[in-house]
């Protein structure tokens, strides 16, 4: 027996998940969920809807890597993290992927030992302000009191843009995303600064959206990426290439729409070997054949995901911008799938 | 004699390790010392072991690195290229300011309201009545979040100042309430003495401490002249006057100003700004716990038996001494302990400041710090070690305050 | 005499006076406002003040009460109803109302579950919570535990009925060995619950939770008013005879076994319990063994049974110490050892005395629940702040919520200090 006694008394009460750590991959697949972190609620990229249901941008990534490694994208249990919880959920095996808006920095790559498997949303820290204090620049915000969500690089490059433009501000770090809001409406602070994506997020539930702007100021880079445990190269791998075939799947056409179609065969032999009718990138991974075929269809393309839950028909409402392909002017660019 | 004390002198047999008082005690301890020798290693082997599959370690290093975030209440000097350890200490001071504020305002709401609960007036106890039982029985963190979003909602924001038909207004040209914070004027000196204004200001401190050394030879004096001629000379003015002349001397001699707030930009400017999260956090903590001690002091003054007030009355004392000389002094006995321990349940809940963004240590150590750096263990760690440290002290000083004025039994 | 005197008068008068109503100012409802409102000046300034709070309160808090709208699906439907008027959004409530009282993903058809596992649990607190009831009754007492973890979490019945037989067989052990020795009862009784536990553990199939009769319900799963419900009363059961253990050490005159008692008490009160929950939360991982990964749930159990156990031990000492030393005396001197001692004489006397004590405990645990919010777990508090604040349609309602959540704490924590006094005037053996 190699569980020792308490845990055993523990894994027989139901309370604690004991599994041999061969290897994340063949964690998952022994236990048939992926447990993927998520933010407790950010409208757009991971909030439960009103049936209890996580939906989002970053939501739909677990979807996918779950659709990829187990076949179901429904596969998945969602463990809601805050700023200060998700390293240690990743770090302590709680969790098997985090997708949770997170920086890709030097220091959490590197210190923090973990692998950011790539980016699925480049946003850069902006500034939200109403309309009527007719502030055209972040320049102008001297003097300014300045709500942050805490929880990510912001207050770091807050702190960068005042110093480097020598001008002065007061902070009010909030942690969470609807008191600052609140604290923001009522004009205890002249602006709110967090990601843009995520000030657009918040605009979008505004009474007026229109009587607040976004600054055109973006202070910083801030690649948000789903990342894993250093060190467990296999299980990187999946969640790297499955969001690349994400994005793969835009870049070359394939929709949930005409994707059983595509996945009869086609004359791309790109297509063809994303799809699985061809070559054996899924063995490659340790996956099925058909790994890029679930990721697809359970939620669609990388565009088709966009467009679902932060794009311009959605109250989020965000531009493609740098999130378009790289044929389209972006960064999006999946490297080649051979 | 050696006869009785000494053991019947028969062999050693295992069972006496659980039967033989002498050896019991010493069995079960080795079996605790061995069972919490297991758990420490198996901890810590467990530790040991995850950190190095997850490649970390724990290393208090990041303390040195610059902390590259600002905090917008701060006693001592700090910007974003001080330390983490600079951040943390700037917290601390944070959370030791509203857990002081909040202990004496809490202390006042408690007494009064205890007082007012066994007031002849009908409506006044049923009203203290039900701010006690609503306050105790609802979640501190609820209490800060109401208040902190009624203080947002209610009060202005520093917009609704400006323009000509503002819709807000200072009271007497020189406080502002706004939902940031409270601007008051603040007194500086215009040649002071020194160059530093703290200094200064010691400088006036000690100003006070002289003062109330003159008082209080004063008032031996009088007690002196009393004794032996029987007759107590008036010290009310000599005593003001010791009170009064140092102070006014120093104020006209370094040139006391008022700087008034006004606004500039976006913000107020000038005089003492108090934050509104620290309000928020202050009042909800002094009121929350107020209705604790309110509890206390009415048990407090109930527990002093009718039989000392009336044979106070009795001796022919006037109420307010009966109320000064008889029934606060043993009153004091019993709310005094529980009072201790809200002062530690005050400092201790003082740490939910972070559902209000006021910069505590444990939104900045344990928050952005720890946020930053991910260090959760070591951060963790000294969060604890601070909390332990200032309630272990606020403990010992009240339980010597506690101890002087214990009933001495012999 | 009589007659001439009724000669010289010209009237004297041979019957009572009928008693004549008191002055206006002296009876009924006057008197009462004259005696208890306005008896001297300062009372009536007192009276006309608080008149005017109590006032202002109800004029801001009527308007928005009674106006209230509860049948939109959002606030800007809300908004569109009330036109400007004051009014509460009583909807977000009606809408999100199985939310705030489960949490989001507790399957909705299986709200039965933890709903009769309330009702039972308030059969199975009556007979230690009221002393008249037959003690009979303790039997399901002690058999609720089991039976609420496979109402709330559903799975294989197998899981409690072991843990419930591990139990017995310790009980079983303890009944039998204890009364020749205490120390082989107590040990004999540790170990045979464990073999049962492991052996049953290994028995368990390893499907067994897949189509058993209850849907398992991961306890992530869990949330709102029932979470904190569940957290309080979990961890103030187990929390009970820990602090009592707690409670014997510090007072036991074994120096090791003492002072790792007071090294914990002392420990664990002086910190917050947000650093605690702080430590379940990112630091606890660490310290159980690597292939494993165990429950926040769990861990947030283990916590804050530790915090409210250093508490209740320190209740439990007072009560203790009140006790006569003639009590201890007493015993020694009628050949009692320790054990017999304590489960005979002291600690049902000393119990007594702290049971109001362990009731506040039991209180202000119940309402510290609320800090889970802060690390991420979605109890009452969570919910409000993050899902259902942070979606479009409820964006800003929140004297609604907060003032729900309020109600719904001091219902439940009114009602039990209401017990707790009722139970110090009924266990006021002293006549005074």
């Amino acid at each position: 027996m190699k569980k020792s006694v308490i845990l055993g008394a523990m894994t027989f009460a139901g309370l604690a998940a004991g599994a041999a750590s061969a290897g994340t991959l063949d964690d998952v697949k022994a236990r048939g969920k992926l447990n993927c972190g998520v933010t407790t609620g950010l409208v757009g990229f991971a909030a439960p809807n009103a049936n209890g249901e996580w939906e989002g941008f970053d939501v739909a990534v677990c979807r996918a890597v779950a659709a990829a490694v187990l076949g179901d994208s429904n596969a998945v249990e969602f463990v809601p993290t805050t700023g200060k919880t998700r390293f240690t959920a990743l770090a302590s095996g709680e969790i098997d992927l985090l997708a949770r808006n997170t920086t890709w920095t030097f220091s959490r790559d590197v210190d923090l030992k973990f692998e950011f498997v790539g980016v699925n949303y480049y946003d850069g820290q902006g500034f939200m302000v109403p309309k009527e204090l007719g502030v055209s620049s972040a320049k102008e915000l001297d003097g300014a009191t300045v709500c942050i969500q805490t929880g990510t690089t912001t207050e770091l490059n807050l702190a960068d843009f005042f110093r480097s433009n020598n001008i002065s501000y007061e902070p009010v770090p909030i942690e969470t995303n609807a008191e600052a809001q609140q604290q923001y409406l009522a004009g205890a602070c002249d602006v709110y600064t967090t990601d843009a994506s995520g000030l657009a997020a918040t605009r979008a539930t505004f009474d007026d959206p229109s009587s607040h702007v976004i600054l055109p100021e973006i202070i910083s880079k801030e690649p948000l990426g789903p990342l894993v445990r250093h060190g467990d190269n296999e299980w990187g791998d999946v969640a790297r290439w499955t969001l690349n075939a994400l994005i793969a799947a835009e870049e070359l056409g394939v929709t949930s729409a005409n994707l059983s179609e595509m996945s009869a065969g086609t004359e791309n032999p790109e297509i063809n070997r994303l799809l699985g009718t061809e070559g054996t990138l899924g063995e490659m991974l340790g996956l099925s054949a058909d790994w890029a075929k679930n990721a697809i269809a359970s939620q669609g393309n990388y565009g088709e995901i966009f467009a679902k839950n932060i794009g311009e028909d959605t109250p989020v409402g965000l531009a493609r911008g740098l999130n378009a392909q790289w044929t389209e002017g972006g960064l999006l660019y999946a490297p080649p799938l051979r | 004699m050696s006869t009785l004390t000494d053991p019947p002198n028969e062999g050693f047999r295992l069972s006496m390790l659980i039967n033989d008082t002498r050896y019991r005690s010493l069995t079960f301890q080795v079996i605790a010392a061995i069972v919490l020798a297991l758990c420490i290693w198996y901890l810590g082997n467990n530790l040991i072991q995850n950190l190095r599959a997850a490649g970390l370690n724990i290393s208090y290093t990041f303390l040195g690195d610059p902390a590259g975030y600002d905090i917008n209440q701060r006693l001592v000097e700090y910007d974003s290229q001080s330390s983490h350890a600079k951040a943390a200490l700037v917290g601390l001071l944070n959370t030791l300011l509203v857990a002081v504020l909040a202990c004496i305002t809490a202390t006042v709401f408690g007494v009064v309201a205890g007082v007012l609960r066994l007031s002849n007036n009908w409506l006044v106890s049923k009203l203290m009545a039900v701010y006690v039982e609503i306050f105790r029985n609802i979640p501190v963190l609820i209490w800060i979040i109401i208040i902190f979003t009624i203080m947002t909602a209610v009060l202005p924001g520093p917009r609704e100042f400006r323009g000509d038909n503002a819709t807000a207004s200072m009271v007497f040209d020189s406080f502002a309430f706004t939902n940031r914070g409270i601007y008051v004027p603040m007194p500086w000196f215009e040649n002071g003495i020194f160059a530093s204004t703290s200094m200064n200001w010691l400088l006036v401190l000690a100003g006070f401490a002289g003062s109330w050394l003159a008082a209080h030879q004063i008032n031996v004096w009088a007690n002196t002249k009393q004794e032996s001629t029987g007759v107590r000379p008036k010290t009310t003015a000599l005593i003001l006057a010791a009170w009064l002349v140092p102070f006014l001397a120093l104020m006209l001699i370094m040139g006391l100003t008022w700087e008034y707030p006004e606004l500039k930009g976006f913000n107020f400017s000038g005089g003492i700004k108090v934050g509104g999260p620290l309000i928020a956090l202050w009042f909800a903590l002094s009121i929350y716990t107020g209705a604790f001690i309110a509890e206390n002091v009415r048990a407090g003054i109930q527990a002093v038996s009718k039989g000392q007030t009336e044979a106070a009355s009795a001796l022919g004392l006037r109420p307010r001494r009966v109320m000064n000389l008889v029934v606060l002094p043993q009153a004091l006995r019993v709310i005094i302990p529980p009072l201790i321990s809200n002062f530690l349940n005050i400092t201790k809940n003082s740490s939910l400041a972070i559902a209000v963004g006021y910069a505590d240590i444990t939104a900045t150590l344990g928050g952005i710090t720890l946020n930053q750096t991910g260090r959760a263990i070591e951060c963790v760690l000294l969060l604890m070690l601070f909390y332990l440290t200032a309630s272990l002290t606020i403990s010992m000083v009240m339980n010597v305050y506690n101890a002087s004025v214990k009933l001495k039994e012999r | 005499m009589s007659d001439t005197h009724a000669h010289s008068i010209a009237f004297v008068r041979d019957t009572e006076i009928p008693p004549s109503p008191p002055p206006a100012g002296e009876t009924g409802a006057v008197k009462w406002l004259r005696e208890n409102l306005f008896s001297n000046a300062v009372n009536s300034a007192l009276t006309i003040a608080s008149l005017l709070v109590i006032y202002i309160l109800l004029s801001k808090t009527l308007p928005w009460l009674l106006n209230g709208v509860w049948t939109t699906s959002s606030l800007a439907e809300c908004r569109e109803v009330l036109q400007g008027k004051t009014g509460a959004c009583f909807s977000v409530l009606t809408e999100r109302w199985n939310q705030l009282l489960y949490g989001f993903k507790y399957p909705s058809d299986q709200y039965w579950r933890p709903n009769l596992a309330l009702v039972l649990l308030l059969f199975a607190i009556a007979p230690v919570l009221f002393f008249d009831l037959p003690r009979k009754l303790l039997a399901f007492t002690a058999v609720y535990p089991f039976l609420a973890f496979w109402l709330i979490w559903g799975g294989t019945i197998l899981a409690p009925i072991v843990a419930l037989v591990g139990f017995a067989a310790g009980a079983f052990v303890f009944q039998t060995y204890g009364k020749s020795s205490f120390a082989v009862g107590f040990f004999g009784a540790i170990a045979a619950a464990f073999a049962v536990w492991i052996i049953g553990g290994i028995l368990i199939p390893e499907g067994a939770s897949d189509n058993a009769m209850l849907q398992a319900v991961p306890s992530r799963d869990l949330g709102g008013f029932m979470l904190n419900l569940m957290l309080g009363v979990t961890c103030v059961s187990l929390s009970l005879p820990l602090g009592i253990a707690l409670a014997l050490g510090r007072q036991s005159d074994m120096p090791l076994i003492k002072w790792m008692c007071v090294v914990f008490i002392e420990f664990v009160r002086g910190v917050p319990l947000i650093t605690l929950l702080f430590v379940a939360s990112v630091m606890l991982a660490y310290f159980f063994p690597p292939e494993s990964t165990v429950d926040l749930f769990l861990r947030v159990v283990i916590m804050i049974t530790m915090f409210s156990a250093a508490y209740i031990a320190e209740v439990i000492r007072g009560g203790l110490a009140a006790l006569p030393k003639g009590q201890y005396e007493a015993a020694d001197s009628l050949g009692l050892d320790y054990p017999q001692a304590m489960r005979l004489i002291i600690l049902p006397q000393a119990l007594k005395i702290s049971i109001p004590g362990i009731v506040n405990v039991a209180v202000g645990l119940f309402k510290d629940t609320t800090l889970v919010s802060v690390i991420s777990m979605f109890d009452l508090v969570g919910m409000i702040r993050g899902p259902i604040l942070a979606s479009t349609e409820w964006n800003g309602v929140y004297w609604e919520l907060l003032g729900f959540a309020a109600l719904l704490f001091f219902v439940v924590c009114y009602g039990i200090s209401q017990y707790s006094q009722w139970l110090e005037r009924r266990l006021a053996t002293d006549h005074r």
